[in-house]
């Protein structure tokens, strides 16, 4: 196969933590009699480790940091991994680099792996610019000849030259941050592994870095990118993993991965399954009169609902948001004046949006209604729909009609 | 794009670590070089504390151990040089342990960090002993010459002996470092072994003065064997070397190198989980 760049199936990892507990004094007899019990196993059992047995009554706990997991990457492909912190995104990186080993399933690899899994690794403070340029390289895995050849580029792109002759623990932060990304940059991996080192340093260097991995993907090599910068993994991968709590949970194109990260940790919608109370039963997003919304094309939402009982003066609310959760759109009955009743049974409410005025993108909508009369209160959101909006301009989020004039003449318009 | 696949699995035990020992070879050498270059920065007699830590030894157990406590020396060499040729391959295995039991936690950031096989650390600090060996053995011949005391054939079998003293600090280094990561006793234990080991051993004095029938338990210690040898090969002259307690000790060497290189692999996994 050889397409696939990497291949993970059902991988695992566990690690024990324990817990102790709490007594009000340690007493020496207890601490004794842990000490010989646990010599006693030792003795006993010479290859066994006492990973995960306890001798006294702390407790431990078997924590899975990542749970059957499984994906495959393609060769040139450059996949974002995320999620929320302590998702497991790092313990897969630590696997997939062979720090770690795991403790179920498995990993194929197909070509040299370099990971930059911190900045700086192996630098150290004494040593000057140039000398960690060697070191760094070589921890990292090219050999000596390699970094004299690529010497010259890693200077340049570090932009340090003046400084290479002194102890890199007098460097800025910057600086040092800086050549520890040139060097790793100057790898010549088949699959680049990069985990949250952009987190530190300027815009300018963090468009340089982005620019750099860029390019590494364009020469045909695989990228694995995590990152909490959601503006720079759309910007470079066209793949998306998303990790929560141990397990995979989305592995798809990268818009609907970051809709699914920004999902997680959200406040359920409330769903009222039970008969006995409203129920909003679909909701749809189509366009009008065409196949797929287009930017200023009309747009007409359609909600279905059932209420077993009659709902008198209800709010009724609809919101638009973009991918990252901002309320572009928010349609409320209330602010025409109007509180409409529904009597008990299935309801149909239709939104028809004349000229929907966003430009490219992925959109969600989704419908809340709202009854508080009296002895009734009555709540109710529905699904979130994802929707697209097609459309030849790019780059904003607003569509709007316009027209350019040149020195009186009109050039064109919308 | 070569059609190279890498398993990774649980247990596994990897048939590429061999070879990745020898594509990573060049990083034995950049690990050590970097230990000598940030020792001597930033000093300002620098690579001269090589020099002068063995010659200060060597004064100091010469004036002590020869004119105070006025130990024999062996056959007509002096006592100086007959200490000190103990010193060398002693010395190499004291600085070996030391330095590499504290390896591993001393490059605690690469192990969690970046792979490359765990057994290039620990090497790289013998390697840098070894460094300082070849420095204070220069400085042997300068008191050779001092001293009108010429070496006899059996000098060319001081590398032989070398390499010994080299395997005798890996295997016992490689075992150490490994416990080291786990039980972090072995931070006080191992100083504790390098100061007893040195009057145990004999370097102030011959193993000749070891009564016979402890002789042969006595080379249960390697560095017996080792300090033995180097005195064969340089002293020459009436020093001979005791047979069956040189092959005990090259035994108990190989037996240390082959367990320490086992159970270094054994653990060697869960170093980054541990560390």
């Amino acid at each position: 196969m050889p397409d696939i760049a990497i291949k993970v199936e059902q991988l695992s990892k566990s690690y024990f933590i324990g817990h102790k507990r709490q007594e009000r004094y340690t007493a020496l007899r207890d601490v004794l009699a842990n000490k010989a019990k646990a010599l006693g196993h030792r003795l006993l059992h010479p290859f066994k480790g006492t990973e995960g047995v306890m001798f006294t009554a702390d407790t431990t706990e078997e924590f899975w940091a990542l749970q059957d997991v499984s994906f495959t990457v393609k060769h040139g492909d450059r996949v974002g991994i995320i999620g929320r912190n302590g998702a497991g995104k790092s313990t897969l990186l630590k696997i997939l680099s062979r720090i770690t080993e795991p403790t179920k399933g498995r990993v194929e690899l197909y070509g040299r792996v370099a990971s930059l899994l911190e900045v700086g690794t192996g630098f150290h403070p004494e040593l000057t610019g140039r000398e960690n340029i060697y070191l760094n390289g070589a921890i990292l895995g090219m050999s000596k000849g390699e970094i004299k050849r690529n010497f010259e580029a890693i200077v340049d792109f570090a932009e340090i030259e003046k400084f290479l002759d002194t102890p890199v623990k007098r460097y800025s932060s910057g600086m040092y941050v800086r050549l520890a990304f040139a060097v790793a940059a100057h790898l010549e991996p088949e699959i680049l592994i990069v985990d949250e080192v952009l987190a530190v340093g300027d815009s300018q260097f963090q468009k340089k870095c982005l620019g750099k991995m860029e390019d590494v993907g364009k020469e045909g090599r695989t990228v694995l990118f995590v990152s909490h910068n959601m503006a720079a993994i759309q910007a470079l991968c066209s793949r998306g993993i998303v990790l929560n709590n141990g397990s995979l949970i989305n592995n798809g194109d990268i818009a609907e991965s970051i809709f699914c990260y920004n999902q997680i940790g959200r406040q359920p919608k409330q769903q009222f399954i039970n008969p006995n109370n409203l129920c909003i039963t679909n909701i749809t997003v189509t366009p009008v009169d065409i196949v797929i919304a287009r930017s200023n094309a009309a747009v007409k939402i359609i909600i279905n609902f059932y209420n077993p009982k009659l709902l008198p003066s209800c709010y009724l609310n609809m919101v638009i948001e973009n991918s990252e959760g901002l309320v572009l759109i928010h349609l409320r009955t209330d602010s025409f004046d109007v509180y409409p009743s529904f009597t008990p049974g299935d309801h149909e409410i239709e939104i028809y949006i004349e000229r929907i005025s966003l430009r490219t993108g992925i959109y969600t909508a989704w419908f809340r209604l709202f009854c508080n009369a009296g002895d009734i209160y009555e709540i109710a959101d529905s699904d979130t729909v994802m929707f697209e909006v097609m459309g030849n301009q790019v780059g904003g989020v607003i569509e709007v009609p316009y027209k350019w004039y040149l020195d009186g003449k009109i050039l064109n318009c919308n | 794009m070569n059609n190279r696949v890498l398993v990774i699995e649980a247990g596994r035990t990897e048939l590429h670590y061999w070879k990745d020992l020898w594509r990573y070879r060049e990083l034995f050498f950049f690990l050590a070089w970097r230990d000598i270059l940030v020792r001597y920065k930033q000093t300002v007699i620098g690579i001269a504390w090589a020099v002068i830590r063995p010659l200060l030894t060597m004064i100091v157990f010469t004036v002590v151990f020869g004119k105070l406590a006025k130990l024999p020396s062996e056959g007509i060499a002096p006592y100086a040089i007959m200490v000190y040729v103990a010193m060398l391959p002693w010395q190499f295995f004291a600085n070996s342990l030391s330095e590499a039991s504290n390896s591993l936690i001393g490059n605690a950031n690469l192990i969690s960090k970046v792979y490359f096989p765990r057994l290039i650390i620990p090497t790289s600090s013998v390697i840098t002993s070894f460094v300082d060996f070849l420095i204070s053995s220069a400085i042997l011949l300068v008191i050779m010459v001092w001293y009108q005391f010429w070496p006899t054939w059996r000098i060319v079998t001081l590398p032989f002996f070398t390499l010994i003293a080299f395997l005798a600090s890996m295997g016992v280094g490689l075992w150490l470092t490994a416990l080291n990561v786990k039980y972090r006793d072995f931070r006080y234990i191992v100083p504790f072994i390098v100061q007893f080991g040195l009057y145990i051993s004999p370097v102030g004095f011959s193993s000749s003065i070891v009564p016979d029938e402890y002789r042969f338990l006595y080379s249960l210690n390697p560095m017996v064997g080792v300090i033995d040898g180097f005195r064969w090969a340089i002293l020459g002259g009436e020093s001979n070397i005791y047979i069956p307690g040189f092959l005990l000790s090259l035994t108990v060497t190989l037996f240390f190198l082959v367990f320490g290189i086992m159970y270094f692999r054994k653990t060697e996994k869960k170093f980054a989980d541990i560390i």
